[in-house]
């Protein structure tokens, strides 16, 4: 039991445990301190001074999100003065950023934007004393831009801490200091695994995905050419909250009825080829398990955990599953079934995917990714450039109706929407593997045991008398963790103790996706990934096998799991990568027809 | 000495990453760090490269562009100031015929700016190298460039 | 020392250097072996005297005749008529011996300084062991390792008053306790020799001048929290001191005094100097500790302090070189003897720098309460050249600007606190009438923008617009309300930056504005001329 505090917040007492700062306890009391640099799930680091309280006794203010509260302590939360230092602060941010609103990839997200708000800041109460450094593009997915940067340190810690990438540090000092790659080299030049993570966490607009909105209005527009989209499982149950509906809304129709207000020809559903992803790694850890090797499998849909695997453990590449990522293989089919489907010329298909995810622009463009002839997927949009073209164009998400997707390539069970939470792959592939293993249905479909938000889950299943160890992680941090413990049992002893492992890059799973809503919190991403779970236990079909959708494209197109049509289109290879500049060095895994 | 010589005296400690690169700087002729310095010691130390240039642009000691055989710092602080260090400043600048931060095309001098050196006594101070140059005035500085114009050649 | 005829003295430190003191000490020694002197008259190098700006000096014992500006050509007749005549040579002495130097005993100490920390420094040869040992070194770490407990020496430091010399002015015996009480295993010392307060050297006198002071210090302070492990954090750029403290710690070792069991007790202690790296905002105690850690300096959060989670997150105590040089004496004299120095809340001495437009710039050690006035116009001669006073810089760059009318205070922790200003490392810059306070308020803020570590958005970003604006006011752009737009903002800075840095620029900035305001007034007008901020 720990040992509780009394202190007087306002006036106000209240009791905490020991140990916590006074900002927790004013939460506790419900009184509102404003911050800035502070995040609820990354370590305190007091850069921005924002938090300040007068505490009796104390000779200066000092910051509620680091100070520990002591017994008796008196705060007071707001002054008069503290409400001067507060809109000092802002000042000199303001006075130090490239303040473009309108343009900027946050606005109307800015937090330092909603502080100066918040505070009534007058914005030019001090001398402009910017000076400008250029704008890192180095990269597919993620653009630096320094001007807007508040040193909150926020992507610094989750690229070194969280994540365990690296790319990024703090460089030089006092007035200079800037985030930075080694020797200024860009981030598309380091190891960074464009997981996203640290634009979802920056509270401006420095950090954010490279806009790919100009470029699919242009598709959209142009009379020629026929644009097909698929939305993530995540998408939909996080278009709500930003049109303040609450968190975990799931609103699938109202996103399909979107996409047609602006224009898309063909409204698909990525969903369809998760269900499709689970019958080829399915068929995979089925033929695996019979011959024995190579064991654990492990899953392949997060474009930034195989930019991690191929950069720290290119080692591992043989356990990765050859599947592509449910947004690849539904471009590599867009572009052969459907055009065969719908008779359009392929050379005519404009391929949008909406994406909760940054990495994903890369996984677009990697070279290998053009099975159908063509770039199999042109155009990635994240959440947030969806919510901002929904809302240049004045949609309203809540005024729509339900509508349903174009069936072909849209329809989808609960398997394939769980998708979006971590674990949820694993989940859906149990729900098939055991199918295909010993021709039964599973009874209960619910794995609980692989749910939740804990960093690494492990269970141990029953297919039917066979025991298959299987393990979660979501983060790359935790990624790590399990895996250098897997290379060393494989290393030591020629095996795992694991079956089956899923590896998302980003905590929570693609619900907290590093193309998701600035400001995205670990509980906002449980409830968005409860809301998915919610959706699934809805569905009529919860079983991707079931999906009538997958049995046609079976039937019509690729004859079975693991041919050698499906080898062709839903699966590739792996390289290794330079883990310090990210640069490609040489392909790891090959791919033909017969590789397991 | 090499620079796997300097990297085999230390201990593979995160510790020891400011003695390192002193000792790696100080080797090299043109005083600086190079990037296959940082690489080296960040392979050495199992250090992600993005921090050991983190840690080495955080210290005024350290440079990353090569600089010349004579480092100049003359003393900016508020004693020297007082002083006249501005006049010393001005003369150098117009002398080398560099700004400051700069090295001269000829390779031989840097000018630095740099904080209290605790020589105050006989400010306005600089330092050359490690040699300490106090009681200056515009005049002095002249010479002594000089002076050290014609022991570089 | 061996006993001779005749000891003389040459300080040597980085401004006798300068001014050739190693050729003076060549020469001199081979004009006394061509004199078949050698063995009569002893040249001993010391530390530095405290004395500045004076080139070679020399000081003659048993007389205590002190010469300043030598050069080789003055060694034959100094020895002909002084050494072997007897006759000191008048138009070669320091002037007329100011004021600090007169004392009554003909041997060493000087009566109106109380020199306790610096009481070997200028006496005593540096580099030799023995000869501190001679002059009662190390007997208070025999007294502490046979007859006191660690206990009792938290004790004695607590009842001694001695607060830190770094500039905060903490209770140096508290923060041990602090250390001793915390629960850990392995515990450290450190000792802070970063010393980057701009105008202060006097721990570089002290690291030079009589470093086993300072190890006998550490050693006491580790065996009374239970460390055994010590580290001296000297910054980069001191040569001299590194060199002068490795050869201290190679022979204090080999005389056992450090290392394992110590003087054949039971006590360990190591000691280690480390190395800085050229930023100013190291000295702050928890930055030097990132330092140490191989990380950026960027101070830490505080609490937790570093008494309970300090390097490598284990308890350790922090002390200015200063502070540990105290503690021999306090041991060996007393806590009594310390308290009859000084005043009722800051006992002992202290070690001022004066410098500027003084007559004798250098250091003095003086009790604790000294007025400002004494200081300046006693020991530091008054203003040279004839000319005014206008202010007084006190406590380094994070200092105060004092004017006349302020010239009466007292100077300690607690008295200066009435004028909104602090001790600080002891800094004090004199300057006479020509001086623009516009033109040294920029350069203190020019220091503050370089050394920032940039953790903290208002010390980052507000000291550059503090240079923003004082650089209006130089041109002749600003206007009065950019005056009090300054003050507000470093008041601003003083609430909410992170550490002491950025905290401190309210002092220099208010002090300058509030007791000088003619002269900013004065620079509004764009077509005033000001010989230091328009060329």
């Amino acid at each position: 039991m720990a040992e509780m505090v009394k202190l007087f917040i306002d006036g106000r007492e209240v009791e905490v445990e020991q140990g916590s700062t006074i900002l927790e306890a004013a939460k506790k009391a419900g009184i509102h301190i404003p911050t800035l640099c502070y995040h609820p799930d990354l370590p305190p680091t007091g850069a921005c001074g924002v938090c300040v309280v007068e505490i009796e006794g104390s000779p200066t203010p000092k910051r509620s999100c680091c100070t520990p509260v002591a017994p008796g302590m008196k705060v007071t939360t707001n002054s008069k003065a503290l409400r001067e230092v507060r809109k000092t602060i802002v000042q000199l941010l303001l006075s130090d950023h490239d303040v473009t609103c309108p343009t900027c990839p946050a606005n109307e997200k800015c937090e330092l934007q909603s502080l100066a708000n918040y505070l009534g800041v007058d914005m030019n109460g001090l001398p402009a004393i910017l000076e400008r450094k250029p704008i890192d593009e180095t990269s597919i997915s993620i653009v630096k831009d320094p001007n807007k940067c508040i040193l909150c340190g926020r992507c610094v810690i989750v690229c070194n801490e969280l994540q365990t990438v690296s790319a990024i540090t703090i460089a030089n000092r006092g007035f200079e200091a800037e985030v930075d790659t080694f020797f200024s080299q860009g981030l598309g030049n380091s190891p960074c695994v464009n997981c996203g993570q640290c634009t979802v966490f920056c509270p401006t607009g420095a950090l954010s995905e490279r806009s790919e909105i100009d470029l699919v209005w242009d598709a959209l527009l142009d009379p020629d050419k026929v644009v097909v989209v698929q939305e993530a499982p995540s998408i939909r149950a996080t278009l709500g909250e930003e049109f303040g509906m609450e968190i975990g809304t799931v609103t699938v129709g109202k996103m399909y009825a979107a996409l047609r207000k602006l224009g898309f020809d063909y409204v698909f559903d990525t969903n369809f080829a998760a269900d499709l992803t689970i019958m080829e790694e399915a068929n995979e850890l089925v033929e695996r398990i019979k011959t024995g090797k190579p064991l654990p499998l492990i899953t392949s849909c997060s474009p930034g955990w195989i930019k991690f695997m191929e950069t720290f453990f290119p080692d591992l590449a043989e356990h990765v599953s050859t599947c592509k990522s449910p947004q690849q293989m539904f471009g590599a089919l867009a572009k052969t079934y459907f055009a065969k489907e719908a008779g359009i010329d392929p050379s005519k298909i404009v391929s949008v995917s909406i994406m909760p995810c940054t990495a994903k622009k890369f996984e677009a463009r990697r070279p290998e990714m053009r099975d159908s002839g063509y770039q199999d997927v042109d155009y990635v949009l994240t959440t947030r450039e969806f919510v901002r073209m929904l809302k240049s164009a004045g949609i309203d998400l809540k005024e729509l109706p339900d509508e349903k997707p174009d069936e072909l390539m849209g329809m989808y069970s609960g398997a394939g929407t769980i998708f979006g939470a971590t674990g949820g792959v694993m989940e859906a592939a149990v729900r098939t593997a055991y199918w295909m293993i010993t021709g039964k249905e599973l009874e209960n479909l619910d794995i609980t045991a692989v749910r939740g938000m804990a960093g690494i889950k492990e269970a141990e299943l029953d297919i039917n008398g066979l025991k298959v160890k299987v393990a979660v992680a979501h983060g790359l941090g935790n990624a790590r963790e399990l895996l250098t413990k897997v290379r060393k049992q494989i290393e030591e002893t020629g095996k795992s103790e694991y079956a089956f492992i899923e590896i998302m890059a980003c905590p929570g799973g693609c619900v907290g996706g590093g193309g998701q809503p600035k400001g995205s919190t670990f509980a906002m991403r449980a409830r968005r990934g409860e809301g998915l779970y919610k959706e699934d236990k809805s569905l009529p079909i919860r079983r991707s096998h079931e999906n009538p959708a997958i049995k046609r494209v079976y039937e019509k197109f690729l004859g079975k799991p693991g041919s050698e049509v499906a080898h062709r289109l839903l699966h590739t290879y792996y390289y290794k990568r330079c883990d310090q500049t990210g640069c490609t060095l040489e392909a790891v895994t090959e791919k033909h027809v017969g590789h397991h | 000495m090499t620079r796997e010589e300097i990297l085999n005296k230390y201990g593979k400690s995160k510790d020891n990453l400011l003695y390192i690169l002193h000792d790696i700087q100080d080797n090299n002729p043109r005083h600086y760090l190079t990037e296959e310095d940082l690489r080296a010691v960040a392979n050495w130390l199992n250090l992600p490269y993005s921090y050991v240039h983190g840690v080495a642009t955080f210290y005024s000691m350290f440079s990353l562009k090569p600089r010349g055989k004579y480092i100049i710092r003359v003393c900016e602080s508020p004693t020297c100031h007082l002083m006249g260090s501005s006049d010393v400043i001005v003369e150098l600048v117009k002398t080398l015929g560099i700004g400051i931060g700069e090295t001269t095309k000829d390779e031989l001098f840097t000018l630095e700016l740099t904080s209290c050196i605790g020589v105050c006594g006989v400010a306005p101070a600089m330092m050359i190298n490690e040699e300490v140059y106090g009681n200056l005035t515009p005049e002095k500085v002249k010479q002594i460039i000089e002076e050290k114009r014609r022991e570089s050649k | 020392m061996k006993i001779a005829r005749m000891h003389v003295l040459l300080p040597v430190d980085p401004d006798t250097v300068l001014a050739g003191v190693m050729e003076f000490q060549k020469a001199l020694l081979e004009e006394l072996r061509k004199r078949n002197l050698e063995e009569e008259i002893k040249v001993l190098e010391t530390g530095s005297i405290g004395i500045t700006g004076k080139g070679i000096l020399m000081v003659v014992y048993p007389e205590g005749i002190y010469y300043a500006n030598l050069k080789v050509t003055d060694i034959p007749r100094i020895v002909e008529e002084h050494f072997l005549k007897g006759r000191p040579v008048k138009d070669l002495l320091l002037g007329e011996v100011p004021a600090r130097f007169v004392k009554k005993e003909k041997v060493g100490l000087t009566r109106e300084q109380k020199r306790v920390v610096l009481e070997n420094v200028g006496i005593i040869d540096p580099e030799n062991i023995d000869d501190y040992i001679a002059a009662g070194g190390y007997e208070a770490l025999e007294k502490v390792l046979t007859s006191m407990k660690p206990e009792d020496v938290i004790e004695e430091i607590k009842k001694s008053g001695l607060r830190g010399r770094g500039g905060a002015g903490f209770p140096t015996g508290i923060k041990w306790e602090s250390a001793k009480k915390a629960p850990g295993d392995e515990k450290f010392v450190i000792c802070n020799a970063d010393e980057g307060e701009p105008g202060t050297f006097k721990d570089r006198l002290i690291l030079e001048g009589d470093p086993h002071k300072l190890i006998e210090g550490m050693i006491i302070a580790g065996y009374a929290i239970g460390a055994e492990k010590g580290y001296i954090y000297v910054r980069g750029e001191y040569e001299l001191s590194i060199r002068r403290l490795q050869k201290a710690i190679q022979d204090a070792y080999s005389y056992n005094i450090l290392g394992k069991n110590i003087l054949g007790t039971n006590v360990n202690f190591d000691l280690e100097i480390k190395k800085g790296a050229g930023a100013y905002v190291c000295g702050e105690e928890t930055a030097l500790i990132e330092s140490l850690e191989g990380k950026r300096g960027q101070p830490r959060n505080k609490p937790p302090y570093p008494v309970t989670h300090g390097l490598w997150m284990k308890p350790t105590v922090v002390n200015n070189v200063e502070t540990l040089a105290n503690v021999p004496s306090i041991i060996k004299n007393g806590a009594e003897w310390y308290r009859t120095m000084g005043t009722e809340k800051c006992p002992g001495t202290k070690v001022f720098t004066i410098l500027g437009h003084v007559v004798y710039p250098g250091l003095i050690e003086v009790e604790m309460g000294t007025p400002l006035r004494d200081i300046i116009f006693n020991y530091g001669g008054g203003i040279k050249d004839g000319k005014r006073f206008k202010a007084a810089l006190v406590g380094g760059a994070a200092g105060v600007f004092l004017p006349e009318s302020l010239l009466s205070v007292r100077m300690d922790f607690d008295n200066l606190k009435q004028y909104s200003a602090v001790l600080g490392s002891g800094a004090i810059l004199v300057m006479n009438e020509d001086t623009c306070m516009v033109d040294m308020l920029f350069s203190i803020i020019r220091f503050f923008k370089h050394e920032s570590c940039g953790q903290c958005t208002p010390c980052r970003i507000g000291t550059y617009e503090l240079y923003a604006l004082i650089n209006k006011v130089r041109e002749g752009e600003a206007k009065e309300e950019d005056l009090d737009k300054m003050i507000s903002l470093s008041e601003a800075m003083f609430k909410s930056s992170f550490c002491p840095l950025g905290q401190s620029l309210v002092m220099p900035v208010k002090s300058a504005i509030e007791n000088f305001r003619e002269d900013f007034l004065a620079h509004l007008d764009k077509n005033y001329k000001c010989e230091k901020c328009r060329r």
